[in-house]
């Protein structure tokens, strides 16, 4: 208690002693550096008023409020809370009804537990983090793989009814962790086979062995060239676009050739595919537009004496810009590092601006089975065609989704459209996903509907209001579903 | 009335929230809508001295029970400490073990004490007094990891039980345990022998040395810990089938004797995802979640 680092609490008399970055016994007030600090998180009351919530008086006037704080098609009642339904009671938890533009719409509400689910990881990088087909692991655990690379961006496919439950249970509850933290959007960690670790993170720069991504590429070091040739021309004799994929060389590409550049004599390694592209002049890597290469001049064999002349303008840059690097040949044509003149600094710059921040995109995916449907109609099938025929809106959490064409109802949502924390799970071990299914009232009677069990919109009592987000249509809305952010 | 104490209804009009210093309950009662609201307005009464009485004993509330051990006058005091003096023979124990639902158990008592109500129950940050009238019954959900709220369980309360507390403790809890079990949810006859046992059961669910487990001394984390110099679990690390089975064994095993004592009624051991159940009769076995007959997506 002598310690300097441990203050008294005052806030109430229980006068906790608490030390420097722990809390007293509430949870609510810690110490923060010497100073006694309101943390917060758990007083549902303060969070209930920051969120805009009506907080109900007691005690004073508890008798003139009628218990509602739901009301009017400003209102939609998604899944997330709503509980799942129990063998004892078939129909969703929630069925309600609104009337929208004075026709009535029945909102089917229910959180599904989805063990045929996963979740499609897009990280914008250009980096190697693993081979294709590679297995990607939580806390040592597989949990996915390594699947296509897509333009400036490596696709991670997680979850899947396979580490869910067809492992063992310790997968399972790694997998099922995992998923739930990314669709929470939360930070995970993950180490991928033979490749490197990354730390992802819905709608936040990935972090690839320690190092914050911050850009994703504008194009392949050949479409690089095609973009900035004008740019170049005249500045500057020679410029190789350093890329993992295809290497571009200004004075063999056929934009340097529409502009007339002149042959420069540079040789390079790595497997020529047409003129000016290259392929494998490195091994991928976490450096140089995404290869394994320090100094750039490594990928450069000798210029060809014939060809090449003393005083020869090289520029070398990266497809995001991020590295660069300018020489000028001596006299016995070997490239010497010089300070980039100020006529190509803007072009530099320029492939660097065009790349956009790059981020960590966290689709859920997951197939709506047959005892989910069941909760929403006596015909389960009906639901599936309903939805085909687009009378009926899938929603989760009141975010759009889009439906995969085919058999079943297999959605896949942005979880960052998605409220907070949305998701939860079940020791099993499978995911927790809200999903609401939105239908005129008779279109709900023609497919099966449990009619009896509508209840009217007024009479939910939420515990939890959220904002809708601005960017997401209206669930309410009759316009064809979209998952496209406009 | 102390001006700290905050109450209020919950969005839902049907909960009463109270919150003073550590102290959060959430009280619902089922009755008639007058009968409520004097049920509330009793508890809201009783609750805003609790704490003031709590803390003006707080240091003898701190110390080891026993024979020898300290004397406490307050209401609330009296149940915590005849909570912990079963294990007090055997074992370091404070009245603070307790805590929790004897102050669920004492707003409950007022709650009943004034108004004519079907059920009702008080929860106490998961220590829970309920009161079951003449063929009412409660289901009560069990969770093992606060962070990731999440049923592991299920038990249906009916009048005709013995069972009117249910407590769960566990290293992931607010409260410092000495053992490993994710949590320990334990059915009794009143919330604060529940909520004693639950202390003692989770405590028992270790593997003394195991390198997996991080131990902290509880005062290096709270200078004003009752548990003093004792070691607190701060990380459990992953264990196999095996240890998970040894350790949920030797917190059964406590639990079992504790059944045979009549001390409590059942017990639920959660421990990195397994579950292992105790109980005194076979209709308050809580049961696993009907994983088979939930709607799988």
């Amino acid at each position: 208690m002598t310690d300097n680092d441990v203050i008294r609490c005052d806030a109430c008399p229980v006068l906790c002693y608490i030390k420097e970055g722990r809390t007293g016994a509430c949870d609510r007030y810690g110490n923060l550096a010497g100073q006694l600090v309101r943390l917060d998180p758990h007083v549902v009351l303060d969070r209930a008023v920051s969120r805009g919530d009506s907080v109900v008086p007691f005690l004073e006037r508890s008798h003139d409020w009628d218990g509602n704080l739901v009301s009017g098609p400003d209102t939609f009642v998604t899944a997330i809370g709503a509980g799942t339904t129990y063998p004892d009671y078939k129909p969703a938890p929630f069925i309600i009804s609104s009337e929208v533009n004075g026709v009535d719409i029945v909102t089917v509400v229910t959180e599904g537990i989805f063990s045929y689910c996963g979740v499609k990881l897009k990280i914008d990088t250009d980096r190697h983090l693993g081979a294709e087909c590679s297995t990607v692991r939580a806390h040592g655990e597989a949990v996915g793989h390594v699947t296509t690379n897509e333009y400036g961006s490596q696709m991670l496919s997680l979850g899947g009814v396979r580490h869910l439950t067809g492992g063992t249970r310790h997968e399972g509850t790694v997998t099922c962790e995992t998923l739930l933290n990314l669709c929470n959007g939360k930070a995970v960690e993950l180490e991928i086979e033979q490749g490197a670790k990354v730390t992802v993170q819905a709608d936040k720069p990935p972090i690839v062995d320690g190092v914050l991504e911050e850009r994703m590429r504008v194009g392949c070091g050949s479409a690089t060239i095609g973009m900035f040739a004008k740019q170049w021309f005249g500045k500057v004799d020679e410029v190789v676009v350093v890329d993992d994929h295809i290497t571009g060389v200004l004075s063999e590409h056929q934009a340097g050739k529409l502009l007339g550049i002149p042959e420069t004599g540079i040789k390079l390694k790595g497997r020529r595919s047409t003129p000016g592209r290259y392929f494998r002049v490195a091994e991928p890597g976490t450096s140089w537009g995404g290869t394994n290469i320090e100094d750039p001049l490594s990928i450069l064999s000798d210029f060809k004496p014939k060809i090449a002349w003393p005083g020869l303008r090289l520029l070398m840059v990266s497809t995001t810009g991020e590295h660069y690097a300018y020489f000028e040949l001596d006299e016995q044509l070997r490239p010497v590092e010089k300070q980039l003149p100020g006529t190509l600094r803007q072009s530099v710059s320029r492939v660097k601006e065009n790349c956009e921040p790059a981020l960590c995109t966290v689709l859920f995916m997951g197939g709506a089975g047959g005892s989910l449907r069941a909760g929403v109609t006596e015909n389960p099938v009906k639901l599936t065609h309903s939805v085909r025929d687009a009378l009926t809106r899938v929603t989760c959490g009141g975010a759009p989704v889009y439906v995969w064409p085919g058999g079943g109802i297999t959605i896949m949502v942005d979880v960052s459209r998605m409220p907070e924390n949305a998701f939860g799970y079940v020791p099993t071990p499978a995911l927790v996903a809200p999903i609401e299914f939105t239908m005129k009232l008779a279109d709900y009677g023609t497919l099966g509907g449990y009619l009896d069990h509508i209840r009217p919109l007024q009479s939910i009592a939420a515990n939890r209001h959220v904002s809708a987000k601005p960017d997401n249509p209206w669930p309410l809305q009759n316009n064809s579903q979209s998952a496209s952010k406009s | 009335m102390n001006r700290r104490a905050q109450i209020s209804l919950r969005p839902d009009g049907r909960r009463l929230h109270l919150h003073d210093g550590p102290i959060d309950v959430i009280v619902e009662a089922f009755g008639a809508p007058d009968q409520v609201r004097i049920a509330y307005e009793a508890a809201a009464e009783r609750f805003v001295t609790i704490l003031d009485e709590l803390c003006s004993e707080l240091p003898l509330l701190r110390q080891a029970a026993g024979a020898d051990g300290p004397h406490v006058t307050g209401v609330v005091a009296r149940r915590m400490l005849d909570a912990v003096m079963p294990y007090a023979a055997e074992t370091f124990i404070t009245p603070m073990a307790a805590v929790a639902g004897a102050v669920a158990e004492e707003i409950l008592s007022t709650l009943t004490a004034t108004a004519d109500l079907g059920r009702a129950y008080v929860n106490d940050g998961g220590d829970i007094a309920v009161y079951i009238g003449e063929g009412e019954e409660f289901t009560v959900g069990m969770v093992e990891r606060p962070d990731h709220p999440c049923l592991f369980g299920t038990v249906r309360l009916h009048a005709s039980d013995p069972v009117r507390g249910i407590a769960t403790s566990g290293w992931r809890g607010r409260s410092f345990s000495l053992g490993i079990a994710d949590a320990v949810t334990v059915l009794a006859e009143s919330a604060a022998a529940a909520d004693a046992a639950a202390t003692v059961i989770a405590n028992a669910v270790d593997l003394p040395g195991h390198p997996a487990i991080t131990r902290v001394p509880a005062c290096e984390l709270a200078p004003d810990s009752d548990l003093g110099a004792r070691l607190v679990t701060q990380g459990v690390g992953e264990l196999s089938d095996e240890e998970i089975g040894l350790a949920l064994s030797f917190g059964a095993t406590t639990a079992r004797k504790l059944i045979e004592r009549g001390v409590i009624v059942a017990a639920a051991l959660n421990l990195q995802g397994e579950t292992r159940t105790v109980s005194a009769l076979p209709q308050l076995r809580p049961t696993g979640f009907p994983a088979r007959s939930l709607p799988h997506a």
